[in-house]
Formats: C-alpha cells, sequence, structure tokens
C-alpha cells in the first residue's frame, strides 16, 4: 500500500491528497447549512427539518425513524433540490461575471486550506510531524493573502445582478471586509513575536504555533508556560480574532452583506438554484477554514487537552494497546482532536447568531475602526512589551 | 519545467497588463489588473520569493484592487465616456511618442540584465528574517520616510472629508 503511493508521480500523489482534502472540506460545507438548520431548530425550541428519509433505512426499527428526526437525510434532499431546480439567469444581469461569481467564491475558500496543518503523527524518533498540503514557513500569511481574494466574489455579484439591494450588499461587504481584516492581522503578531524569539529561525508557519503549545518548546526555556494555549496567554488577542473572523465570513451578527431583514439577501438577491448554494458552501468552508485556523493558533491544534500534549495522550495508548502508537492511527487520532474542536467552534458560531442581535450597518463600522482596531493596536504594544522584557 | 512554467505565467501577466490598458469597461480593466498581480506573485514563486509573491496577493490583490473595484463601482464609469485618442492634445501626443521611443531605444542599448550573483540565490524577499532584518537596517530610512507619508496623507483625507462648520474648527 505505502509501496504503491510512494510509486506514483509526485503531481499524482499531490493531486490526490488535495482532492482527498476537498473532498472532505466540500461535504463539511454541506452538513453545516443541515447543522445551521437543526441548531436554529433547537436554540428556538422547535423541532426542525425532521422529514426526508431514505426508504431502506426507514425500515430499521429505532435506529431509522431516530435518524429521520435528526434530520441528516436533508442534506441530500437540500443538494438534489439544488441540483435540478432550473437555474434562471435573470435578463438584466451582466452574465460573464454573474456566473463568475460563485466560482470565485469557492476558489479561494478551498484554496486557503493547502496551508492549514489539519494533524500530525510521531515518527521513529518521537518527533512530531505536522500533516498538511503544505507545510510553508509562511502559513498564516498565506491564509490571509488568499482568503482576502474571497471579497471579489461579494463584490462581483453585487454588481453584476444590476439592480439596487445586491449592490448595496456588495458594498457594503467590501467595506466590512477591508475594515476588520486589519485588526484580525494585528491581533494575531503578538503571538508569532512571542514563538519566534531571537536566535529561532522566523516563520509564520502555524506547525510553530502548535509545537509550542505543545510544550515541547526548544529554544527559550519557559518554565509553568509547558503545554499552555494560547487562548490563556493572549485572551485580548482571542477575543479580537474571533471577532473579526464573524465579520470576515459574513456571519451574524455582522452579516451586513447579506441583511435578510433590509436588503432581502444582499449580494446574493438574484441567485438561485446552485449558484445561491455554491455562496453557501463557500461562507460555511470559510468558517471551517477560519475555524481551524483559530483551533491552531488559540486552541492547542491537534493537542487534546491543555497541558496535556498529543505525545503524552499517544504514550498512555501505547500502553493500553501498541498498536495505537501506529503513525496511521496517531495521524487519525490527531485528526479526529482538531476536527472535533473544528465543529465545536462552528457551533459557537451558530450559537452566537442566535444570541447576539445583529449591529446596525454604522455599528459595524464604529465597532470596526473606533473600538477593534484601537483594542489591537494597544494589545500588540502591551504584549510587545511584555515579550521584550520577558525574553531578555 | 522551470522554463516553460516561467514563459506561461509571463506571457498570462503580460496579456492581462495589455487588457489593463485596452479595455475600456472600466470594471474589466481592474480586473485584469488583478489577474495581472496574480502573475506577478506567479512569478515571484518561481522564484522560491514566497514571502513577496504572498504579500503581493495580500495588499495587492487583496486590498488595493478591491479598492479601486469599489470606487469604480461607485462612480459607475461607463467606457464610452473616455476621450478618444485622435482628440489629444498635440503636446500629449509628442510627449507619448517620445516615451515610446524612449523606451525602445533603452531596451535595445541596455535590455540585457546583468547575470544574476548564483551566491545571491534566494533572492533577500525570500526568507523572512533576512528580509525584515535588511528593513530596518539597510532600507529604515525608506520605510520611515514612506510611513510619514502615508500618516500625511491619511490626515489629509481626514481634513478633507471631515465637514468643518467654521473656519474655527480647523483652528
Amino acid at each position: 500500500m505505502i509501496e504503491f503511493w510512494q510509486n506514483l508521480h509526485p503531481v499524482v500523489q499531490v493531486v490526490l491528497k488535495g482532492l482527498a482534502v476537498i473532498m472532505v472540506i466540500f461535504p463539511i460545507g454541506g452538513a453545516c447549512s443541515m447543522a445551521e438548520r437543526k441548531v436554529s431548530a433547537w436554540i428556538q425550541g422547535r423541532p426542525g427539518p425532521n422529514r426526508a428519509i431514505v426508504p431502506w433505512i426507514s425500515w430499521i426499527p429505532i435506529l431509522g425513524p431516530f435518524l429521520q428526526r435528526l434530520g441528516i437525510f436533508h442534506v441530500l434532499a437540500d443538494g438534489g433540490k439544488m441540483l435540478f431546480k432550473e437555474d434562471a439567469l435573470p435578463g438584466h444581469v451582466n452574465k460573464f461575471y454573474f456566473v463568475l461569481a460563485p466560482i470565485v467564491a469557492m476558489i479561494p475558500a478551498l484554496t486557503t486550506v493547502t496551508a492549514v496543518p489539519f494533524g500530525a503523527y510521531l515518527d521513529q524518533t518521537g518527533q512530531i510531524i505536522p500533516i498538511a498540503l503544505a507545510n510553508v514557513d509562511i502559513g498564516l500569511i498565506a491564509v490571509f493573502a488568499v482568503s482576502s481574494l474571497g471579497v471579489y466574489s461579494l463584490i462581483l455579484a453585487g454588481w453584476a445582478s444590476n439592480s439596487k439591494y445586491p449592490f448595496l450588499g456588495g458594498v457594503r461587504a467590501s467595506a466590512q471586509l477591508i475594515s476588520y481584516e486589519l485588526s484580525m492581522t494585528l491581533s494575531v503578531i503578538p503571538l508569532f513575536l512571542w514563538v519566534n524569539a531571537p536566535g529561532r529561525e522566523a516563520t509564520f508557519g502555524f506547525a510553530r504555533l502548535v509545537e509550542f503549545q505543545s510544550g515541547s518548546w526548544g529554544g527559550i526555556t519557559s518554565p509553568g508556560w509547558g503545554g499552555v494555549w494560547f487562548i490563556f496567554i493572549m485572551p485580548v488577542s482571542a477575543f479580537i480574532f474571533i471577532t473579526a473572523l464573524f465579520a470576515e465570513t459574513n456571519r451574524q451578527p455582522f452579516d451586513m452583506p447579506e441583511s435578510e431583514a433590509d436588503l432581502v439577501g444582499g449580494f446574493h438577491t438574484e441567485y438561485g438554484a446552485f449558484k445561491w448554494g455554491l455562496f453557501f458552501v463557500a461562507e460555511y468552508a470559510h468558517m471551517v477554514i477560519g475555524s481551524g485556523v483559530f483551533t491552531l493558533m488559540f486552541l492547542g491544534g491537534w493537542n487534546p487537552l491543555p497541558w496535556v500534549p498529543l505525545a503524552d495522550l499517544v504514550g498512555w495508548l501505547a500502553q493500553l494497546a501498541p498498536i495505537l502508537a501506529h503513525p496511521i492511527a496517531v495521524g487519525l487520532l490527531s485528526i479526529g482532536i482538531f476536527l472535533g474542536k473544528v465543529l465545536a467552534l462552528i457551533f459557537f458560531f451558530m450559537w452566537v447568531r442566535w444570541t447576539v442581535p445583529r449591529f446596525r450597518y454604522d455599528q459595524v463600522m464604529e465597532i470596526g475602526w473606533k473600538k477593534l482596531l484601537p483594542l489591537s493596536i494597544a494589545n500588540l504594544l502591551a504584549y510587545a512589551i511584555g515579550i521584550a522584557l520577558i525574553q531578555q | 519545467m522551470g522554463h516553460l512554467l516561467f514563459n506561461v505565467i509571463a506571457l498570462f501577466t503580460l496579456i492581462a497588463a495589455v487588457g489593463v490598458v485596452v479595455n475600456k469597461n472600466a470594471v474589466n480593466a481592474s480586473l485584469c489588473l488583478l489577474l495581472s498581480l496574480v502573475g506577478v506573485a506567479g512569478l515571484f514563486v518561481g522564484l522560491e520569493a514566497y514571502l513577496l509573491a504572498f504579500l503581493l496577493l495580500l495588499v495587492y490583490a487583496g486590498a488595493i484592487v478591491a479598492l479601486f473595484l469599489f470606487i469604480v463601482m461607485l462612480l459607475d464609469t461607463k467606457g464610452d465616456a473616455r476621450p478618444t485618442l485622435n482628440r489629444l492634445p498635440a503636446a500629449a501626443r509628442v510627449l507619448a511618442v517620445g516615451l515610446v521611443g524612449a523606451g525602445f531605444v533603452s531596451f535595445l542599448t541596455r535590455g540585457r540584465l546583468p547575470e544574476p550573483d548564483l551566491t545571491k540565490v534566494p533572492a533577500l524577499g525570500a526568507d523572512l528574517k533576512l528580509y525584515a532584518y535588511q528593513l530596518f537596517t539597510t532600507y529604515l530610512l525608506p520605510v520611515q520616510i514612506l510611513g510619514f507619508l502615508l500618516l500625511i496623507a491619511m490626515i489629509g483625507v481626514i481634513v478633507l472629508s471631515k465637514k468643518f462648520e467654521g473656519l474655527e474648527d480647523i483652528k
């Protein structure tokens, strides 16, 4: 099996790996749209989607009705509906850009995943090797750069629709995304100031951050820090980052580009059928990647608990059954831990949607420029001074 | 492989750059500018200068062209409102011909780049630490001047966009 894999042409290997990751991200995006409906229903105290069922599964006595009430088959029903609907193209739109916009929405959402490590395994010497499509030095800059291209889909969709509500949505989208990118970038600089201590090779990669949060951090000795997660050391950065993430993914309470209440549907008012579906899958893919980045930076990545690194857990499991220390088992375990944290964060996204009332547009701008940006600059200055004193 | 990739990306960049100039629709032109910038970022990746490539994407492709598009769409300019070439004043024509001629002459006389110093590969911009070090030592003065220019521009924008009641407020 492994022989066969290594004999493949490198390009084929890379393509297969990329496809495998997309095959995971895309269905998670679809499943999230289902989860959104179900979680909303639970929070509002109603049953939610509970009708669709595949016939031969409904014959299973207890499991069938349970799955039906859980509503998981609505993913298939919704997807099928979206595929087979008539894909109407309104007469007054700019056709080229109208069709281009949903495609442009998907590309950055699926490209950012290349720079995000999503698991790790231990090699023979006990060294932790991250699993990623491309474990590059500039991981964070790559993610920010590619995801910042996502704004074009909203601008193009709003403009090409050639009608007032979508245009307002597109204009709001571009203003909002550019406003919150600043605080987002500033909020994470303290993390990299901390891990790029003098004398270490400089990096913007996520692997180093997780390495620090695993406690196995060479170079500067900082007793007592071993295995602590960044959310405990830098809670303000984490708060700014997650707030900006809500704004960047257009989630409530920052859903200005859509604003169902006052702009009908914002930038996607004129869209229907599968093009509309692509916008939604792209939004959820953005949420998945954003949650992944937050997990890597503030929630310890693939480490199971604060102060309990993955290596310790594998050590305990290996005492139970040696097969569990096999690299593939460790890889699956770490990916499972990582995905678990990501899904918990996505639940948090949905939870906030029904907890915090949405802001008015002027409030969004005021929060972004007058509150979040000064806060992130002050946070950066405070940590820069503190880190300089500690690492002297 | 490397040569083929370079040729393809360079051709793509040039075609997009020509598209910026010849497109009458301002939205098409700004999107061609975006494609051209992405092409340049691809050339940087070919030079293994990943940092420069992604900084270019982050700053220019991600933010500045987005602002261009934003303004173009707000003003809603139509391509046909632009003056055609034969209505240009004579001075502008002479200047344009002179510039193109100067460009050709310099291309013919000094069009060859010196052989690259292989000890300096990868380039200074490739490595994060080296790049930052250069920025804060060799190029510290230009960085400071640029920062000051941006500050002045920002203050100017605030002064221009703020509605003052009377002259007393400015003082």
